[in-house]
């Protein structure tokens, strides 16, 4: 027995060895232009720099700046609104898409619309992001088809250089990032749950509120948490879209890193970005976590 | 009953036209005969497609970014391959921190990497060049091909290469002869999805290169110009097009390597 155990361990001691090994190389690559890279960020918002010249001692003049200047401030607030009114928006929307897929469209038919749902997710980001621009615009697609329809009689300008176009762009672009991970928490659930509840009395909706929903927030929640995380750095829709009034902080960081020379700046706010975001990640999944219990 | 999925089918419809609003405008518009691009058309011409072949910066930029984009897939798929590899077959310690670290790209705003690399290139004194960017694409192309890969590894059945092991092959020659061959449809799909993610990629590229713009790179600067963009129309035309065929061939090899290990299609990606 004892020779037995020892060999067991052994064994175990091999899987762990081998496995350890094979990822070194992805590991390492990582650890090297990630993790080394992102540490330096943290180090670099805790120092200055004078033109080309960075000044190594400790300070958080940085992060006074950055968390009391009227201006980042607003721009801070107006990502975190942004990112958060896209999430919302992006997977209301992306809910009964997902829906659709996993309980209505026969199963060899499935991975068809999952691949037609991807592939605009794979055309050029930019020029999607342009032509909402040409879609939104005053002499646009939109105004023109409504005004050839007769419901409006002049362009609507709401739509384009502000805010509503940097969210329905993001919208628009993150939109199989919500609905792939609805789709594969959907796809999980027991369907003799369901039968099960409609046997014991309930009706279709209270069903899809106490069975469907609660057994798809794993897949809501993550759908929220990608979409939310990365939003509040896009740079190439709030520039092309936003306007003065729709810029985000991204381009702010940009502009201290390559225009204003200022990397501690620029990095003090992709810090604060992400602080922010992670803490309101966080938050929303404990809130799920105590009041849902929705378990990853 | 009926009426619930009708409603629910109008509604996915309409979805799908929002979906694909963007990329039916870009032939609509790369065959108009108008410098503006707006409604409504006027005519047919073939152009714009024409003048892309007379400028001598954007073969420079495509060039740049094929090297870039074929050097990214195959450097993020032998990455992916190990990670997944790994993944799927062994428990090793810290295996949630390390893969969490590796997946961390999924979700971190690309700005993030691309301003942190750059500032740790230049503090290294590296100066900015393809590689650079090559660099900065394998880090976000590594977590796609790992979840490509990592369904490929899953759907593997263990007891083929103990039976390779039992019959007298090593580790490296059951690698080679049993499991290479049953995941390379998820190897070549891995290798189309990150060449296709490089060759969209912007941000990174924006940061990261120097004097020679990746293909994204140069749109971006043309957008600026009026004039050029019917000719940017006419080439995202035929980028959308090109990575309809390679998602189509990914998505080929995707589902056959499923049907060759004998699992259940659940369709996506990701």
């Amino acid at each position: 027995m004892e020779t037995l155990a020892a060999r067991f361990r052994r064994w175990r001691r091999g899987e762990a060895a081998a496995g350890l090994s094979l990822v070194s190389p992805t590991l390492l690559y990582a650890l090297l232009l990630l993790a080394a890279p992102l540490a330096t960020i943290v180090a670099f918002s805790f120092w200055t720099q004078d033109y080309l010249t960075i000044d190594r001692s400790f300070t958080l003049a940085n992060y006074k700046e950055a968390w009391s200047d009227p201006l980042y401030r607003e721009l801070m607030t107006r990502s975190v609104a942004i990112s958060a009114t896209v999430t919302l928006v992006t997977v209301v929307l992306a809910f009964p898409i997902a829906y659709f897929v996993s309980f209505h469209v026969a199963p060899e038919k499935k991975s068809r619309w999952i691949f037609l749902i991807t592939i605009p997710f794979w055309t050029s980001y930019l020029l999607r992001v342009f032509l909402w621009k040409v879609i939104l615009g005053y002499n646009g697609v939109l105004n023109s088809g409504l005004i050839g329809l007769g419901l409006i009689d002049e362009p609507l300008t709401f739509i384009l250089y502000n805010v509503n176009a940097v969210v329905i762009t993001l919208a628009h672009a993150w939109a199989p990032f919500a609905i792939l991970p609805i789709f594969v928490a959907l796809e999980k659930i027991d369907r003799s749950l369901l039968e099960a509840a409609q046997d014991l009395g309930e009706n279709r909706v209270t069903t899809f509120l106490r069975v469907t929903l609660p057994l798809a927030m794993p897949g809501v929640v993550a759908a929220t948490l990608i979409v939310f995380i990365p939003t509040i750095g896009d740079y190439v829709t709030p520039r092309l879209v936003g306007g003065p009034d729709g810029l985000m902080i991204a381009n702010m960081i940009q502009v201290q890193f390559m225009r204003l020379n200022n990397a501690p700046l620029g990095a003090t706010l992709a810090i604060s970005a992400m602080f922010i975001v992670g803490a309101i990640s966080l938050l929303f999944l404990w809130l799920n976590r105590r009041f849902l219990k929705v378990r990853q | 009953m009926r009426k619930r999925i009708s409603g629910l089918g109008i509604y996915a419809v309409a979805y799908l036209v929002f979906l694909y609003l963007p990329v039916v405008l870009l032939p609509l518009f790369a065959f108009n005969d108008a410098t503006i691009i707006a409604f409504p058309l006027s005519g047919f011409t073939t152009a714009w497609f024409g003048q892309l072949l007379e400028i001598e910066a954007l073969h420079a930029a495509v060039v740049n970014s094929l090297w870039i984009g074929v050097t990214t897939a195959v450097l993020s798929t032998i990455l992916g391959i190990c990670a997944a590899r790994a993944s799927a077959r062994f428990e090793f310690p810290a295996k949630r921190g390390i893969m969490g670290l590796i997946m961390l790209p999924l979700v971190l705003p690309e700005i993030i990497v691309a301003v942190s690399l750059l500032v740790v290139l230049l503090g290294i004194g590296i100066e900015l060049s393809s590689w650079t960017v090559i660099l900065g694409h394998v880090l976000i192309c590594t977590p796609f091909s790992i979840a490509i890969l990592n369904s490929a590894f899953l759907a593997l059945d263990r007891s083929l290469e103990e039976a390779a092991y039992d019959l007298g092959e090593t580790r490296w020659s059951t690698f080679r002869l049993i499991t290479l061959p049953l995941v390379m449809p998820g190897i070549i799909s891995s290798l189309l999805i990150s060449f296709t993610i490089s060759l969209d990629e912007f941000i990174i590229a924006f940061f990261l290169s120097a004097a020679e713009p990746t293909l994204p790179v140069y749109i971006w600067g043309q957008l600026r110009f009026p004039t050029k963009i019917p000719a940017i129309m006419a080439l995202g035309t035929i980028l959308v097009a090109l990575s309809i065929l390679l998602l189509a061939i990914a998505e080929y090899f995707r589902r056959r390597g499923i049907a060759r290990t004998g699992g259940k299609d659940t369709g996506g990606f990701l």
